[in-house]
Formats: structure tokens, C-alpha cells, sequence
């Protein structure tokens, strides 16, 4: 019998959750006073999983190191949020949402966690409606959706392409209204440094003001990590700078499992990387897929000359061009799911078709999508023969209104205008599938430790869809987590308030400061950034969209070098008792040292290849990802026992009662 | 390229602070630039200087969390983005830069280049909400259809990143953009009516409280706003507080 | 209701119907000068009626002083609020690069007009109070035309500065005018008019002042 208990509800799919909210425990009203919550992370999961709390009438503290919780990183979400609303009427349902995830996630989620995320998906929408926020429209004054890639419904709703936005501020909003009432206390430009445990119960964290310098204690009956993911790991990535791994890496420390770390999405419309000391990658919506076409050269020859800069993509013929998406996957073609698109983008290139100056990019255009619009705004209009120019100008027209704000991001950042030429991407990491290993009620393998959106690992298996990320951050935080909450915290309500004058708290107090401590001390040469574009590059090199068991052995001995030369080497300025923005780097450096090791580890644990995670030594004959369900149908959940590689493996397998397991094909 | 940059720094809130000349050298057009101070930083760490603080998060323009007074205009000279946008090729070899925290009694340095804003996150707790429970026992989503233009006008004004260029801008350091935005957002929807008075009188009054100065209508705001947030933003707010004025 | 006058949105929609009374009274002014442009005789006849009549004298006028007192007080209780509103000044401030220079400079062109008016009641409104209440001369209703030229006569100096002061009153009103409606909320598709005739009046009104005071100074040569 394996430690990991994943306590799903007995009963058909469909009822599980019914039943499991009529069953568990619940805390009255007048207790609820007594109890103490930490939420750390305000983004989608954490915002509203605050607000709901606080308005159930816990006491709520969050952190964030944001100056505001509104700033998370949730914000830049772009395309949408997924619900199975069927207000199209294309026949969607909470069982084909269920279907499509888990199919989408290659097989290696547990199928009650999604199918509830699908049941309350629909209840999101109302709730942030009720809320205010802005969705898109249409005339009649309804909801509008979009199609999202892997999916054959329309489904996610938006707010043009700043959907995060204006959901975070939805929950932002819902925070407000609880601190106005004083039931949140919220800790900005604070940092989790490190979990306090009790009794082996999560009983507080151990913060840094980031401006002031102090390590303060703060106690709770529970905490709630909704930290985000970890794609910083590969320094260059979609992830706000500040992203880091730190809070679920010090719970994973203090014994809560981390699963699949492996299983990170590479998002395949990026903006190419255009020199060394880029900082930081931005993504160009997935719903640009929807009307652009990818393409490159079909002949060697043409790719070269556009490297060398003497050939211009618009120069070359229709039938010179390798719609490779379309030509590879007829059925779903240019909306196939994240990780294929990444994987055939990165085909090409590395055959010597890529383009840009680096060889690393492909196309993508708009100028069919200009056309058919362009034609039928004319058609519509009453114009029944337009010149070339007229159509060419209404369909930039309709373009701009559905794209305006991404178009010109794009030509902000590279000076080319995609209107006129097509636009050139490359995929990039861009969000994480592992995470904190939990169970059905959102619980790591610490008592009273739970983790939320995407710093647990549980909804999206090996490769998350488009639009889901949204909706399953606020699934967790508006409406799961504040019933499974309850039926820990029940146990709790004589307990009283927990002091921080214990030996626990001192003790995680005295590591907090001795670990910043041996920061200042190394003085040795290099910056942070110095050792963490290493370990980026290492990454994205060894472990990024496809992986083979030399180059994964060679990143665990190459990040073990690096990690111990960042203690001996690092070169930390300033001083412990300010902001220090050096010093707040280091320690988030520091965790993903440790966490790419076991990253590297899982990977080469994994013999198959899934989802997100591609090794070479597994795929078909043309190319797919060959998966191994008989022996790894399974999820990774890794024990911390010191060093990273030593960890210990526990395995939760994963059974598949309404889905029939199938090879994944976009064909 | 070469850069003069002339930025100022400052220990922390209580410390007087000045500025500081650096030369720094090799910076690409299509650098960004937040890339070109991380560019100084390293040169200064390796140094043993410690490096320029400023805020920055998402480096895509939607966080709000970076600033920068740049040559006297916040985010600096381009239009509608925010200073991780900003690319190099907007400056040519030789130029002086000059630095500066974004300046307001309300927006007090923390250190260096990095200031506290939590004065806009005060004004949102005084009434930046609608009063609905997030239990989920709320209506069916298209019970209520909303016309798209009021719809789009909610949303353009929720496109507010809360940067504070608005404030930087403005001569008088109002915060009157920033606020009507917040509140026209949930003023233009049926679900923000119901509270539309009591918000209204609430955030103002937390605004005055911060110390914000007042609107001459120069319109500087609007133009400094990476997001384009429309002056009739402005217009309905002084609409909705003296209509929530006089009748309530 | 309670409280409203010391909340910023209050204090500026004061200004701003202050500003628009004032506005209005500028009309009502210049429509007079006008006349003795045209016809001395009405001039005379409005302005014997204007200096006499109880209504204008006795609760117009205080009206009219108090709008002008409070416009200007209230201007300069705002001025100093917004600036200390900055705390720490900028080394570099680009104010050009956002917004229109009357915009930013109202203060000034206030100034200027202030001390215009201090001007003008040396000249006119002092003059006018020491005739009737101090010297306590007859009521001559003939006197208003040649006294109002008498002042511009020879005098270009005098004449220049009425000129100069008045391009200041245009680019006060260029900002000004527009800018109580989008105070008072009015910002729909009425605003581009509304900007139209609010510019057009803001020259058109000065710039007649200045072209009465040069006629005046031209035709008696």
C-alpha cells in the first residue's frame, strides 16, 4: 500500500463531488472566528480562495511579493478561461470538458479531480459575471466564446486578450471587499521563506518583509500554498521575473511530495528570442491560432537565404511553403494542443527549416485569414466586386479588431509589422503541470498544507489546454478548496490560537536567517544571474521539449556542479536588513538549483514519452509521443530525503474508470 | 550603443537621496529597457556596487509593477507601454538618460527607483467591489444581457494596470484617472449599480485621504497611460460623486 | 450632502461653476464695450443703466465680486494643495510632451488676469465709486463713452498692456472654458461642439476686448 492517499469519493463520476461536499465536515460560523488561515500566492487560486475563506468568516492572512496582490502573475494570462456553458450549443457538456482535459493531459491526470473541475467550470462564469467582470459580448448583450486549441467546441470566454486581468482583478475585488471588512490581513512585498510545522501539522511560515528586511513568524491552523509554477527554471521563460518555486520548495523540504516536476508546457507562439541578455520571453495568445497559419520554407534552400536576410518570407510562392501543422494533423491542423505544436515547430528547426537570424523560429500568417475576411466585409458591406486593396484593407480591418492588442505588442517588441509580414514565433516555457503532490481535497502530504492552482500538480496530467489554467485556479480557490478546508480544519476548533513563541518557530526562524546568512558569506565572484542563466540553459538544452537519458544523466551531474559552485561562488551585495532585490534572487535561485535536479531525475524516471514530456528514445515511426500505459500510468510523487537525486519515489496510480485509454491523436 | 544615464538613488524612505552618473556601453536596439539597467546591475555587482532597484515583475506590460520617470515622462518617451516595453531603439548612441522614481506625497520612495503604491490598493479596499458572495450561488450568467458598448466601456476602463503614470504624469499628482477608472469599470454594469452611490463617495474620499492633488483636466495622464484609459472616465466619476452628492 | 465642499471633486466643480459665471459675465461685458464701437450713444445709455440700477448695483455686483474673489482665492487654495501633492520635485519633467502649455499654466495666465483686474479698477471701477459715492458728483448719464476713451487716448502703453493682459485672459479661457464641462462630468458626443465653441469663444471674446482698446487708441490719434 503506497503513502499516498488520494482520498477519491466512492460513487459514480458524476456524483463524487455531491457527495463528498454532503459528507464532509463543517465548522460553524462562530468557530470559524477562531481560526487562522495563511494564503500565500494572490493570484487566481490564492486571490479568490482568500476572499472565499474570509468571507466564510476564517481569519485570513495573505502573502505576495508583489507591491499588490493584484499583480500576480495570473494577470497576464491572455486567451480566456474554459467553462461548459454550451451557450453555443455545439454540443458541449461537463463530460466532454472532462473528456477533452483528460485526453488533452495525454492520460496521466486523476480523472475525479477533472471531472469536478469541469462540473464547477460553468459556476466560474457566474460567479465572475456576478462580480463584474467584463467578459466579451456580443450584440444581443450574451457572452461570446472562442475556440481554444485541442477542443472541437467553442468554449472559453474572454475579455479580448487580457482575460487574466480581469479575472484577478474579479478576485482582487472579492479580496477587497474582505479587507474593507478586516477579515484579510494582507502582507505585500513579503516572501515565504520557510513552512513551520507542529506536531507534523503546517501550523505557520516563516516570511521576509522585502522592505525592511525583517524575518517574521505568522501562525495558522492551515496553509494554503498558491505559489505558481516553476518554469523560471529555465531562466527564460513566460513567467514573470519574480516567479519562483521558493514556498512549494521549502513545503516539499518540510515533507510534502512534489509530483511529476517534469511535466512543463512549452507554449508554441512566443516571440523568438532575439539576443543573449534577453530577460524574459513574451507569449503571443494561442488564440492567434485560430485565424494564423504556420508555416516554413519547403525547401531548404529558401530557409537559408531568409537566415542569411536575403530573401523576404512574402517572396516566397504558395506552393514553396510547408504548412507542416495542416499537413501533419489534417483533422485539428493549426489547433492542435500546446505541447504537439511546440514539439513540430521545433521539428522543423531542427531540420534546417527555421527562420530568423537564429534559425529558431517559424511563421505565423495572417494574410488567408486577411483574405477571407477582407472578402466577406466586403460581400456583407454590398461591395460585390472589390479590387485586391479594398479586400486586403476590410480584412486588416477585422483582424485588428479581433487581434489589435497582440499585433501590436508584436511590432512594439520587434519592429515589424504583422499585418504586413508574417509574424515569427518559437515555442517557450510557459507554465508547469507538476507540482505539490495533493490529494482530492487539495492536501500535500502535510497535514493542513494545502496547495492550489498551478503550484499543485493535480488537473492538467502532462499537458495542460489552452484556457484551463484560468479556470482551474479559480475552480480550486473559489469553489473546492473552501469545503475541503473545513473538513481538516473541524478537528481544529479548540485548539485556539498558535503561538510563535515555540521552539518550531525559533527553529525555522534560525535556518530562514542562517540560510541568508551563508548567501552573504559565499562573496565569491559571480552574480545570481550569472548561475541562473546556467542553469537555464542546461534546461532548456537537456530538459526542454525533447529529452534522452544521457543528456538528463548529464543535467542531474551539471546542475549539481553549478549548485555547489553557486554556495561557494555567489556574490550577493548589499545587505540583509533592506530591500535587497540581489539577495530576494539568490534564495529563489538557490531552490531551483535543488528543483532542476529532481526535475532531470523525473524525467529520466519517466520511460515513456507523454504529454509535455518527450523522450527521443520513445516515439512512433513518424515521430508521435509513444506512451507506456502499462507501466507508467502513474503519477511521480518524489519524497524529499536531502539531496535532490536521492529523493524517493511514490507512485499514485492512476485509474481510467469513464475514459477508455486511447493513443492521443490530432490527426 | 553608449548611454549617460543620470539615476536617482536612495538608501531607503527615510534617507535623503541624489543622483548618480553611469556610463554603460553595448546596449542592442532591440533590447528593452529593463534589460539595459539589468545590464548596468550586472556591471555594477561585479563591481561589488550594489545594484539600482526598481520595480518590475511580468516584463510584459501588464502587471503595473514597473515605473520610471524616463527623461521626464513616465515609462518614458513612447506611447502606450509601460517601461519593460520600452525598447532602446527609442534611444540613439550618446544619449543622457535620466532616471527618477515616479514622484507623489502619496507614492513615497522605498529605495532607489522602487516606490509604494499601496495608495491605490487603499482607494480599491474602500469600495472597489461589488458586494456578491463567491460561494457560487449566483445566477445563471446571461440572466443578465449587458450591451456590448457598455460591456466594452467596462472593460476598457478595467484595462487599468494601476502603474501610477497617471499620478507621474499629472502636474498636480491626481489620482483621478486611476480612481474613475475603478469606479466607471463597475459603474457601467446593471450588477455595480446597486452600490454605485456609496462606492463613488467612498473611494474619493479615500483618495483625498492619500494626498493625491487635484484634476486640472491637462490631459497629461491620459496620454502617459500605457493602457489609453479615456478622460471620460474622469467626467463620469465627478458625474457619479456629485449625482451620489446630492441624492443620497 | 454633508462635507462635500472639502472633497477635491467639490472644491473643482466650485471652480469650475465659478469659472463659468465669470464666463458669463465676460460676454455680458464685452456685448457692452462692443457698443462703443458702433454707437457711443447706447454705449452710454447701457452703461448709465448698468451704473445706476438698484438690481445691478445692490445684488449683481457683490454677486459678481464674490465670483471673482472666490475664483481667485479657490485658484490659488488649489494651486498650492496640488503642488504639495508632488512632494519631491522631478530634476526633469517633461510637461510638454503631454499636455498643453495653457493647461499647466493656468496659474500664471491667472495671475496675469488678477493683476489685470487690479489695473482695470484703478482705472474704471475706483474712478467710477470716488465720482458717485465720494465726490458725490450729479448723475451725468453722458459721461461713460468719453471717460472709457479718455483711457485709451495717447496712451499706448496703457493700450499695449490691455493687450497683452487680454491674450493672457484667451489662453486662460483656452484651457478653462472646455474644462469645466468635463468637470461638471459632460464628456458625450456633444464635447467636440462643446471644445469647438468653448476655443472660438475663449478668441473671439479677448480678442474683441483688444480690438475695442486699439480702436479707441487708433481713432483718437
Amino acid at each position: 500500500m503506497s503513502v499516498l492517499e488520494s482520498k477519491i469519493p466512492e460513487g459514480p463520476i458524476e456524483k463524487k463531488w455531491t457527495k463528498h461536499k454532503n459528507e464532509i465536515n463543517l465548522v460553524n460560523p462562530a468557530n470559524k472566528r477562531n481560526i487562522d488561515i495563511i494564503v500565500v500566492g494572490t493570484g487566481l487560486a490564492g486571490g479568490s480562495a482568500a476572499a472565499t475563506l474570509a468571507e466564510l468568516g476564517y481569519n485570513v492572512k495573505t502573502f505576495c511579493f508583489q507591491d499588490s496582490p493584484r499583480r500576480a502573475h495570473s494577470i497576464a494570462a491572455q486567451g480566456g478561461i474554459n467553462a461548459s456553458k454550451n451557450y453555443q450549443g455545439d454540443g458541449d457538456s461537463d463530460y466532454r470538458l472532462f473528456y477533452d482535459t483528460v485526453k488533452g493531459g495525454d492520460y496521466r491526470s486523476r480523472e475525479a479531480n477533472v471531472y469536478r473541475l469541469a462540473e464547477v467550470s460553468s459556476n466560474i462564469i457566474d460567479q465572475c459575471v456576478a462580480q463584474g467582470v467584463p467578459f466579451a459580448r456580443e450584440y444581443g448583450g450574451l457572452l461570446d466564446n472562442r475556440s481554444f486549441g485541442g477542443v472541437l467546441v467553442s468554449r472559453t470566454f474572454y475579455a479580448k486578450g487580457q482575460t487574466g486581468q480581469q479575472l484577478l482583478l474579479g478576485a482582487y475585488s472579492a479580496m477587497n471587499r474582505q479587507i474593507n471588512r478586516g477579515k484579510i490581513q494582507s502582507f505585500n512585498r513579503h516572501e515565504m521563506m520557510d513552512l513551520v510545522l507542529v506536531d507534523g501539522k503546517a501550523r505557520g511560515i516563516i516570511a521576509r518583509n522585502l522592505v525592511t528586511g525583517e524575518i517574521e513568524r505568522h501562525s495558522a491552523h492551515a496553509v494554503v500554498l498558491a505559489s505558481g509554477g516553476y518554469g523560471n527554471v529555465f531562466y527564460l521563460s513566460t513567467n514573470a521575473m519574480g516567479s519562483n518555486v521558493m514556498a512549494a520548495w521549502r513545503a516539499h523540504r518540510k515533507g510534502a511530495f512534489f509530483a511529476n516536476p517534469c511535466f512543463t508546457q512549452i507554449h508554441p507562439t512566443c516571440i523568438p528570442v532575439s539576443g543573449d541578455l534577453q530577460s524574459k520571453l513574451t507569449l503571443m495568445s494561442e488564440s492567434l491560432r485560430n485565424d494564423g497559419r504556420i508555416w516554413v520554407p519547403k525547401h531548404e534552400k529558401d530557409a537559408k537565404a531568409i537566415r542569411e536576410g536575403k530573401l523576404k518570407p512574402t517572396e516566397i510562392a504558395e506552393e514553396d511553403r510547408d504548412y507542416y501543422l495542416e499537413r501533419r494533423y489534417p483533422a485539428f491542423g493549426n489547433l492542435v494542443p500546446r505541447d504537439v505544436a511546440s514539439r513540430a515547430a521545433k521539428e522543423r528547426c531542427d531540420a534546417g527549416y527555421g527562420v530568423n537570424k537564429t534559425g529558431q523560429a517559424v511563421y505565423l500568417d495572417f494574410k488567408a485569414a486577411i483574405e477571407r475576411y477582407g472578402k466577406e466585409k466586403a460581400f456583407t458591406s454590398g461591395h460585390k466586386n472589390p479590387s485586391k486593396e479594398e479586400i486586403i484593407k476590410l480584412g486588416e480591418e477585422v483582424v485588428e479588431s479581433k487581434y489589435g492588442n497582440l499585433f501590436e505588442m508584436y511590432e512594439k517588441i520587434t519592429d515589424q509589422n504583422p499585418y504586413k509580414t508574417p509574424m515569427m514565433i518559437f515555442p517557450a516555457v510557459h507554465y508547469t503541470m507538476g507540482g505539490l503532490w495533493v490529494d482530492y481535497n487539495l492536501m500535500t502530504t502535510i497535514p493542513g498544507c494545502y496547495a492550489a492552482g498551478e503550484a499543485n500538480f493535480s488537473d492538467h496530467g502532462a499537458n495542460r489546454l489552452g484556457a484551463s489554467a484560468l479556470m482551474q485556479g479559480l475552480a480550486d480557490g473559489y469553489f473546492v478548496l473552501p469545503y475541503t478546508i473545513g473538513d481538516y480544519l473541524a478537528e481544529d476548533i479548540r485548539t485556539g490560537a498558535i503561538s510563535t513563541e515555540t521552539e518550531e518557530f525559533e527553529a525555522a526562524e534560525k535556518d530562514v536567517k542562517d540560510r541568508i546568512q551563508r548567501l552573504f558569506d559565499a562573496k565569491g565572484k559571480n552574480p545570481v544571474d550569472y548561475y541562473h542563466k546556467k542553469l537555464g540553459k542546461i534546461m532548456w538544452d537537456k530538459c526542454g521539449m525533447s529529452r534522452n537519458a544521457k543528456e538528463l544523466q548529464e543535467a542531474m551531474e551539471e546542475i549539481k556542479e553549478l549548485r555547489d559552485d553557486f554556495w561557494a561562488n555567489v556574490r550577493v551585495t548589499g545587505k540583509a536588513e533592506t530591500k535587497n532585490a540581489e539577495l530576494e534572487k539568490a534564495g529563489r535561485v538557490a531552490d531551483f538549483l535543488e528543483l532542476g535536479e529532481l526535475f532531470a531525475k523525473d524525467a529520466l524516471e519517466r520511460n515513456e514519452s507523454c504529454g509535455g514530456h518527450f523522450r527521443e528514445e520513445y516515439q512512433t515511426e513518424d515521430g508521435e509521443a509513444l506512451r507506456d500505459d502499462e507501466n507508467f500510468r502513474f503519477v511521480s510523487a518524489w519524497e524529499y530525503v536531502g539531496n535532490p537525486r536521492d529523493a524517493k519515489l511514490h507512485k499514485e496510480q492512476l485509474e481510467f474508470e469513464n475514459i477508455e485509454l486511447k493513443t492521443r491523436s490530432y490527426k | 550603443m553608449k548611454l549617460k544615464l543620470k539615476i536617482w538613488r536612495q538608501e531607503d524612505a527615510q534617507a535623503k537621496g541624489g543622483f548618480q552618473n553611469y556610463d554603460v556601453d553595448g546596449i542592442d536596439g532591440d533590447m528593452s529597457f529593463l534589460e539595459m539597467l539589468d545590464v548596468l546591475n550586472n556591471n555594477l555587482v561585479n563591481e561589488g556596487i550594489e545594484p539600482i532597484e526598481f520595480d518590475h515583475d511580468c516584463r510584459e506590460g501588464i502587471c503595473g509593477s514597473c515605473s520610471l520617470q524616463i527623461n521626464g515622462e513616465p515609462h518614458g518617451p513612447d506611447r502606450r507601454i509601460t517601461t519593460c516595453q520600452l525598447h532602446m531603439r527609442k534611444f540613439k548612441d550618446g544619449d543622457e538618460i535620466v532616471i527618477e522614481p515616479f514622484r507623489a506625497k502619496a507614492f513615497p520612495v522605498v529605495k532607489d527607483l522602487v516606490i509604494d503604491r499601496s495608495a491605490f490598493d487603499r482607494i480599491q479596499h474602500a469600495g472597489g467591489y461589488i458586494s456578491v458572495n463567491t460561494s457560487g450561488n449566483t445566477q445563471d450568467a446571461n440572466s443578465i444581457p449587458i450591451e456590448k458598448q457598455n460591456a466594452d466601456d467596462s472593460f476598457y476602463a478595467a484595462t487599468c494596470i494601476g502603474c501610477g503614470a497617471c499620478v507621474a504624469a499629472c502636474k498636480n499628482a491626481s489620482a483621478m484617472l486611476f480612481t474613475s477608472a475603478k469606479v466607471s469599470q463597475f459603474a457601467l454594469l446593471p450588477q455595480g449599480e446597486v452600490e454605485a452611490h456609496e462606492r463613488v463617495i467612498s473611494m474619493v474620499n479615500q483618495m483625498d485621504k492619500e494626498g493625491f492633488g487635484n484634476c486640472t483636466n491637462t490631459g497629461a495622464c491620459y496620454v502617459e497611460c500605457p493602457k489609453g484609459i479615456s478622460l471620460e472616465n474622469i467626467a463620469r466619476l465627478n458625474r457619479e460623486y456629485l449625482s451620489a452628492s446630492v441624492f443620497s | 450632502m454633508a462635507g462635500i465642499s472639502k472633497t477635491s471633486i467639490a472644491r473643482k466643480v466650485a471652480m469650475a461653476l465659478s469659472g463659468l459665471f465669470l464666463v458669463l459675465f465676460l460676454a455680458q461685458h464685452f456685448t457692452i464695450n462692443f457698443t462703443s464701437v458702433v454707437s457711443p450713444s447706447t454705449f452710454n445709455e447701457i452703461s448709465h443703466f448698468m451704473g445706476t440700477n438698484f438690481v445691478v448695483q445692490a445684488i449683481l455686483q457683490p454677486i459678481l465680486i464674490a465670483g471673482v474673489v472666490f475664483h481667485f482665492v479657490m485658484g490659488f487654495i488649489l494651486d498650492i494643495r496640488n503642488r504639495k501633492a508632488r512632494g519631491v520635485g522631478y530634476a526633469k519633467f517633461n510637461g510638454a510632451a503631454n499636455s498643453p502649455w495653457v493647461s499647466r499654466n493656468m496659474i500664471l495666465t491667472g495671475i496675469v488676469v488678477l493683476a489685470f483686474l487690479g489695473l482695470h479698477f484703478y482705472d474704471f471701477w475706483i474712478p467710477e465709486l470716488v465720482h458717485k459715492y465720494v465726490e458725490t458728483h450729479p448723475d451725468d448719464p453722458y459721461r461713460y463713452y468719453d471717460e472709457t476713451v479718455a483711457k485709451f487716448a495717447g496712451d499706448p502703453f496703457r493700450t499695449g498692456f490691455y493687450a497683452l493682459c487680454f491674450i493672457f485672459l484667451m489662453l486662460h479661457l483656452l484651457h478653462g472654458f472646455a474644462s469645466s464641462f468635463q468637470t461638471m462630468g459632460v464628456n458625450n458626443k456633444y464635447s467636440g461642439a462643446i471644445k469647438t465653441f468653448t476655443k472660438a469663444f475663449a478668441i473671439v471674446i479677448p480678442m474683441g476686448f483688444v480690438f475695442i482698446a486699439i480702436f479707441h487708441y487708433f481713432n483718437n490719434l
